[in-house]
């Protein structure tokens, strides 16, 4: 869906963005995570040619992103900024509906579509449709944001620290919603982050940009478990990298299927070995049952088996 | 409760005020005949303040209709990127314009340009065009560089983001330098009449030069109604635009 071959900026001399390619597959969730000033988010802005590359190339859906114009480019991108940049004198309805009208649908399917993506991002239609941004929490703004980025059923999602500018719990349930959407939807998307937590949790592949290159691309797992530099390792977290690994493996993955007897504290096969820990931790047990999505127990955990590496 | 608001809200009344002094001029002639005994006539004897209204506003009309066009467009180019390089002389003349008395205007306006309505048309349109200059600026500087960015980003053209997002979101700033403007060149206006403009400072001139107390009043409590009035009539616009843009009033009424 996105492709960047040896993309780079400069300014003046100074190269911000310093030969970064590589692919994202549609339907995949990559994440953009780097330093204040390691060029993630000019690199994000080049993708929708808000910042205009000085060489290398830029594909996105097969075509290069210089043989439209801009504006139409855009419209087929969704975008959604860091601190909302929802249009203060418009309602919510207006602000949705702002790409939609900019294509010219006809009215009647602009509001319908409006409707949809108000109850996809739960949010009530009727209370909320003419509200102005003013009178909303940030959460709420930034669901907005997010309905205005996806209202014209875009390809490709950009998003700019989505989550930067919210409380810490805002930020878990959207990040959730957020994980439901992309379900949902099935959005290929591209993200900035400076949140490794942020990037495992939900990315499906992620570009760490040091200095404006590229150090490192993979997914979650290859990411933590075999980082490519003392960088990479420094923004896991060196102490707590033996907890990321845990985050990134299903208890599934890892669990005894078969072998149950007695009863006990249970989890979800599709819960984190992270979870399945801080469970154990809290129930004071050294071995949970395992259920799958139906609740039927298929097997267990133990202690010694988390542990084990790798 | 519709008489009620209809009663609390002042610019029909005003206005309702402002043309019963117009009209009703000559009716004060006992009042200024009693007050002043040695003048004679008491009240002012050339053209009727009705008339004399009418050519004042038909000139500040005039002379803001085009400070306001020029400024605004002004501001629109020096903050767009083609005209960024000019944005620092535009500052520079917006704040030059506030440091510079309006009656030094009007007297460098005379040398070059003769008696008559002419130089007062010029200076009013010069140093209107100041205030409205420096608050188109700001107004469209203040837009928020997100909402901009966002604008830019769902795929607006850039004619879209500054007729849709920049000049709504600036307008409540725009319209307060025109009202500072318009109020300024009422009371300039005025002083027209010292170089022949026909004014309701005509009245307050030729008073003054046969010294002649209650046409000095005459003419100025005519103008400083205007003033009230026309200032009046700029809050309920601003108060409009407001509540279509629904920003919050920046100043409470109280």
């Amino acid at each position: 869906m996105i492709e960047l071959r040896d993309v780079v900026k400069a300014y003046g001399g100074r190269r911000v963005v310093d030969g970064v390619s590589f692919v994202v597959e549609p339907g995949q969730v990559c994440a953009l995570i780097g330093a204040s000033g390691s060029g993630k988010t000019t690199l994000l802005k080049m993708v929708n040619r808000l910042i205009a590359a000085t060489s290398g190339s830029i594909r996105v859906a097969g075509r290069d992103i210089r043989d439209e114009r801009p504006e139409m480019l855009r419209r087929r991108i969704g975008y959604v900024v860091q601190s909302f940049g929802l249009f203060p004198h418009w309602t919510v309805e207006d602000n949705i509906a702002t790409v939609p009208r900019l294509l010219a649908w006809p009215e009647e399917r602009v509001g319908a579509r409006v409707r949809e993506l108000l109850t996809l991002l739960r949010l009530d239609v009727e209370e909320y449709r003419g509200k102005y941004p003013h009178e909303l929490s940030g959460g709420q703004q930034q669901r907005v944001g997010v309905a205005r980025a996806l209202a014209a059923d875009p390809e490709l999602l950009l998003m700019d620290e989505p989550f930067g500018a919210l409380d810490p719990v805002t930020r878990a349930g959207l990040r959730a919603e957020f994980a439901r959407i992309h379900a949902t939807t099935g959005k290929t998307i591209l993200f900035v982050t400076h949140d490794m937590d942020e990037a495992l949790e939900l990315a499906d592949v992620i570009a760490v940009i040091e200095n404006g290159r590229l150090v490192q691309f993979g997914t979650s797992r290859e990411i933590v478990e075999r980082p490519a530099t003392e960088f990479v390792r420094d923004l896991i977290g060196r102490a707590e990298i033996g907890l990321k690994r845990l985050a990134v493996q299903r208890v599934g993955e890892r669990m005894q299927r078969g072998k149950v007897d007695g009863r006990g504290p249970a989890i979800e096969a599709s819960s984190t070995l992270r979870e399945a820990l801080a469970h154990m931790l809290a129930q004071h047990t050294d071995r949970l049952l395992v259920r799958d999505d139906s609740g039927a127990v298929v097997g267990s955990i133990d202690l010694a088996e988390l542990v084990r590496s790798p | 409760m519709r008489t009620s608001r209809l009663a609390r809200e002042p610019l029909p009344w005003l206005a309702l005020g402002f043309a019963a002094l117009l009209l009703l001029m000559p009716a004060t002639r006992p009042l200024f005949a009693w007050a002043f005994p040695d003048v004679d006539p008491p009240l002012y004897q050339g053209e009727t303040f009705l008339s004399l209204w009418a050519s004042h506003a038909v000139l500040v009309a005039a002379a803001s209709l085009v400070s306001t066009v020029l400024a605004v467009s002004l501001g629109i180019f020096v903050t767009r990127p083609e005209g960024r390089e000019f944005r620092a002389m535009a500052d520079a003349l917006a704040t030059i314009g506030q440091s510079f008395p309006p009656v030094a205007v009007l007297a460098l306006a005379v040398p070059t340009l003769g008696y008559g309505a002419l130089p007062t048309f010029m200076a009013l349109t010069i140093y209107g065009f100041l205030p409205i200059l420096e608050n188109t600026i700001a107004g469209l500087t203040a837009v928020p560089a997100a909402v901009r960015e966002a604008a830019h980003g769902m795929g607006l053209s850039p004619g879209q983001v500054l007729r849709r997002v920049d000049l709504p979101l600036a307008a409540p700033t725009i319209l307060a330098g025109i009202r500072t403007s318009v109020i300024v060149n009422i009371g300039t206006a005025a002083i027209g009449s010292a170089v022949g403009a026909v004014t309701l400072g005509t009245p307050i001139i030729d008073g003054l030069i046969a010294d002649k107390l209650p046409y000095v009043l005459q003419g100025a409590a005519v103008v400083g109604a205007f003033a009230v009035l026309t200032d009046q009539a700029f809050e309920g616009l601003d108060r409009l635009l407001r509540r279509r843009t629904t920003q919050m009033p920046k100043r409470n009424p109280a």
